[in-house]
């Protein structure tokens, strides 16, 4: 849940963007993040919001950190984007 | 993306100076040093890469209330079990659905016909009331400053009529001082959690260090980050010099994240309440203001959950001792024998911020 990962936006519609984590898109709210986003914006991402805009150079360090962290447990990760249910079909987080 | 920039915050030469320094620096204390960290991030990092092992004798980094899940109270899971079983479709994320109430789970009412859903954000907990217009949604809300503010941003968007919100959002630095005031525990120095920080901004914490004297660094979660905060805080306590410094400066500001905190503090108050297992602590509950009362689910339900004894087990679990600093998940008698992340007795097992859940996956007690 308080996991923030990294994304990068592909697409930006109104208040909502199309965000890419690990070649998932999911749609995330950029309204609280505080800064102007724009395509191409890495973003760190808590619960379906964007709560930060990643500056450039930290980008390949944060993206390092989760990927590592996440290693080996693939099913947290996806969780933590909200992609079970599509990717696996089941709805508990630790199940 | 190339090596030398992914472990540029993990360069191993780097992390051999700073334990080194972080050597030095304790010879000059010459006493024991205790250091609490308040995220379950921290922990997955420090037991990840065994950071505890490469640090000096006498140096103690414990988590403590770090993780939301594990403080959200029974009696509020015992409120959404209630609402689901009263009939109402009851979503929440992943990370609450299998931990404890009194009697019952969100997965075991679930399990006798409750309509509970897991989502991974408000805003999708908005979509379900949108697409159910008939039905009474409730969201029932947790986690620190990271999550309140995206739930925040929901009732500000102008919701569904059919939406509301059971809140057990939580507000870290009142905790900070709670367990700083408590008497069996003695901490030199917080390492304060980074994410939660890019949203208050580390500037909040000034008044804490000058009430408690007591050295607060708002830290990363790489591995060097990690060793940097010690190494800060550390001087400080060399120093006799309660200081605050903001050692995550990529994305942590004095001020924070404006847009999100003017939200979260448009939509909640604070409460006294109490953080399961520690204690009642004064204004961390952040409950919702009257101005959004009409999606309250306490002011538009009666919630009245008729709860009987719980499971004996529950009494032996020490989750409350070890988020306040006090205990180690291998002193629990339960850890990993009745008590494991399939069959939980404590919700330090249930979340991927658990300290017991983490400590179980990397093998026992991580690298001591």
């Amino acid at each position: 849940m308080c996991l923030g990962i990294p994304g990068e936006i592909k697409s930006i519609d109104g208040m909502e963007a199309t965000v890419e984590f690990w070649d998932v898109e999911k749609a995330i709210r950029i309204d609280i993040v505080g800064d102007e986003v724009e395509e191409g914006d890495y973003v760190l991402n808590h619960a379906g919001f964007a709560i930060r805009k990643i500056p450039d150079d930290e980008v390949e360090e944060t993206i390092a950190l989760y990927e590592s962290i996440l290693q080996g447990d693939e099913a947290d990760g996806l969780e933590e984007i909200g992609a079970m249910d599509e990717e696996l079909g089941i709805g508990g987080a630790n199940e | 993306m190339s090596d030398s920039e992914a472990l540029q915050f993990r360069d191993p030469e780097k992390a051999d100076r700073l334990t080194s320094r972080l050597d030095a620096l304790m010879d000059e204390i010459g006493h024991p040093v205790n250091i609490m960290h308040v995220c379950g991030t921290h922990e997955q990092s420090i037991a990840k890469y065994g950071l505890r092992s490469r640090l000096p004798d006498g140096l103690s980094v414990r988590m403590g209330p770090g993780c939301p899940v594990c403080v959200t109270n029974m009696p509020e899971v015992d409120e959404a079990v209630a609402l689901a079983e009263d009939g109402k479709i009851v979503a929440t994320y992943g990370d609450m659905f299998q931990v404890p109430g009194t009697e019952k789970s969100l997965e075991d009412a679930k399990g006798e016909g409750a309509d509970v859903r897991v989502v991974y954000s408000a805003s999708e907990a908005h979509e379900i009331a949108a697409e159910n217009p008939d039905e009474d949604v409730v969201f029932f809300a947790t986690g620190f400053e990271t999550t309140a503010a995206p739930t925040a941003a929901v009732l500000t968007d102008d919701p569904v009529d059919n939406f509301y919100v059971l809140s057990a959002h939580k507000y870290v630095p009142p905790a900070m001082e709670v367990v700083a005031e408590l008497p069996d525990t003695d901490i030199d120095g917080f390492l304060a959690a980074g994410h939660a920080a890019v949203i208050t901004g580390y500037g909040l914490f000034e008044e804490f260090v000058d009430e408690y004297e007591t050295p607060v660094v708002v830290g990363g979660f790489e591995p060097l980050d990690v060793l940097l905060a010690l190494e800060r805080l550390l001087t400080f306590i060399r120093d006799g010099e309660p200081g605050l410094d903001n050692a995550y400066r990529r994305v942590v500001s004095e001020e924070g994240n404006v847009a999100a905190k003017e939200r979260m503090w448009d939509v909640f108050e604070t409460t006294s309440g109490e953080w399961r297992g520690i204690a009642e602590i004064p204004d961390a509950n952040l409950v919702i203001s009257e101005e959004y009362a009409d999606h309250d689910a306490r002011t538009q339900f009666d919630v009245a959950p008729d709860v009987g004894e719980g499971d004996p087990l529950t009494e032996q679990c020490i989750c409350g001792d070890i988020m306040a600093g006090q205990a180690d998940p291998d002193e629990c008698d339960l850890f990993g024998e009745e008590c494991t992340p399939q069959n939980p007795v404590g919700a330090c097992m249930v979340s991927s911020e658990g300290t017991c859940k983490i400590w179980l996956e990397y093998g026992g007690q991580p690298d001591l």
